[in-house]
């Protein structure tokens, strides 16, 4: 009986609280229905599609290769990343440069999304520096599965 | 003759047409709230030609999604009685609604047209014995659905609401010796009066135990979360497990359903119904002296309004707790209701006779 008042105690303070929350926000919202300007907003959600949230300049979104100063991408086809890559989602298919200072290059460079875990090894393991992740694209869901093979040396 | 037929049926689709919307609506109500006290901004996609006022179409939608499901019964569940377990839930709780007045007596046309279907002598009885016949609706998709956690489920859901029908029932008597009728008109009647000269006679100032022993034991009557024994979903998925589509949304529904009726007999006998405080036939008369004048016309609306506002009250404070408290384990439901309730409900009647006595 002595742990009753505990109890009642205990589950007043909850309804306390989520009542608190719920005026607070509802204020906030009320405000801002009617255009007043506040400090806070009701609600932390971020509505998506049409608000974006800023990436972090860290973040691991779709790969791209750098290119070079002519155009082509900097890749030296070495298979790195192909080796490094957890997921063996990286396809990539040598080929012999044109300069003899490069001597390879790829004929295809394919990202296999659906199997990418975007752990960001294979940027890591490039020793040209070739392969990025920081194009900020990360609405990458497609309907087919091919779409989804991305082929990076084209542009 | 006819015309009484007649008023008798539009009574019962207005009153009808009143529970089902509202009932939407708190599907609607409970996304939101939630969302607003958990810092979220909940369900406001749904659109009509762009147009989204705050998500109030997400009901239809859902309502619609779920008649155009198919309707599915498990090869080895006993269809009859599947078919009509939800039906029998849905039915016995909607149909509580009847004996509740939504305010005083209209007068149209040279009748005076009460704002109640039927005000029926037995009204509380009648309620509580309908809100029991409710249990059936569970058991039946229990056993219907020849499946061992469904039929764990609705077993369990039938040893909670006997228990707290018992609470319940017990709740009410002291009501019941204070304003000594059982027709819920009456007893919204007798919540006219004054209590010491100042507070209005509502039932939460003559019976506060009354009120907390009720208010718990109807919380656990709806089956919604701190309760959800029949459900469950953590443990034994509950008694509409073999349920999809409608007859899915059919159980659903009468959840709401059941959130209504209970804030409606809060509402009718505890928070004097349609009574607004101080408000008489002909007006305010506040004990201070002061009075206003009110139209009769005015009255009878200011009275409907108060009953609505009310009702609205309760359901929120239910969605506010159903979100609030993490769910019972099933020997602490049957604890409170045993241990606590049912003592509580007793010492309320013994407490509520002696002060009768003793005046």
């Amino acid at each position: 009986m002595i742990n009753a008042w505990k109890v009642l105690r205990e589950i007043a303070r909850g309804a306390a609280i989520t009542s608190r929350h719920f005026f607070v926000n509802m204020t906030f919202h009320t405000l801002r229905l009617f255009g007043v300007k506040t400090k806070r907003r009701g609600a932390v959600t971020i509505q998506y599609p049409e608000v974006r949230k800023e990436l972090s300049p860290r973040h691991r979104s779709l790969h791209r290769l750098r290119p070079r100063e002519d155009g082509r991408p900097s890749c030296v086809a070495c298979m790195l990343c192909v080796t490094v890559c957890p997921s063996e989602c990286i396809t990539v298919e040598a080929a012999e440069d044109p300069d003899p200072e490069v001597q390879k290059a790829p004929t295809r460079f394919i990202v296999d999304l659906s199997r990418c875990c975007f752990c960001g090894f294979c940027v890591e393991a490039c020793p040209v520096d070739a392969i990025r992740m920081d194009t900020g694209e990360i609405r990458l869901a497609a309907t087919e599965r091919s779409a989804l093979e991305r082929p990076l040396d084209k542009p | 003759m006819f015309a009484d037929v007649l008023i008798i049926l539009v009574k019962v689709v207005l009153t009808l047409m009143w529970t089902l919307l509202l009932a939407l609506f708190l599907t609607w109500v409970e996304r939101k709230e939630s969302a607003v006290m958990q810092d979220r901004i909940g369900a406001n996609r749904a659109s009509v030609f762009g147009l989204r006022l705050f998500g109030l179409f997400q009901p239809f939608a859902d309502a619609i999604k779920m008649l155009f499901k198919e309707d599915f019964a498990p090869s080895f569940a006993q269809r009859t009685l599947h078919w009509l377990a939800p039906t029998f839930s849905f039915f016995f709780v909607a149909v509580t609604m009847v004996a509740v007045p939504f305010g005083d007596t209209v007068r149209l046309f040279g009748r005076r047209i009460p704002l109640q279907v039927v005000d029926l002598n037995a009204a509380l009885l009648f309620v509580l014995a309908m809100l029991s016949l409710g249990i059936y609706g569970i058991l039946v998709s229990g056993w219907a659905s020849s499946n061992r956690f469904a039929l764990i489920g609705s077993l369990r859901g039938a040893a909670q609401l006997i228990s707290y029908e018992v609470a319940l029932g017990l709740s009410l008597v002291g009501l019941v010796m204070v304003f000594p009728s059982l027709s819920l008109a009456r007893i919204v009647e007798f919540q006219g009066g004054l209590l010491f000269g100042v507070l209005p006679k509502w039932g939460i100032f003559l019976q506060p135990l009354g009120f907390v022993v009720f208010y718990l034991a109807g919380m656990a009557e709806t089956k919604r979360v701190p309760f959800d024994m029949p459900e469950g979903e953590s443990e034994i998925i509950g008694f509409y497990t073999e349920y999809g589509g409608l007859k899915f949304g059919l159980f659903m529904f009468t959840d709401f359903l059941e959130v209504i009726v209970l804030s409606a007999l809060a509402t009718t006998l505890f928070f004097g119904g349609w009574q607004v405080p101080w408000l008489g036939d002909g007006g305010f008369a506040f004990p201070w002296g002061a009075g206003i004048k009110v139209a009769p016309w005015g009255v009878t609306v200011l009275r409907v309004l108060s009953f609505n506002l009310k009702v609205l009250f309760f359901c929120w404070l239910q969605i506010l707790t159903r979100w609030t408290y993490p769910r019972f384990r099933y020997d602490q439901v049957m604890d409170l209701g045993w241990k606590v309730l049912v003592p509580l409900g007793a010492v309320n009647i013994l407490a509520t006779g002696l002060v009768l006595a003793a005046r």
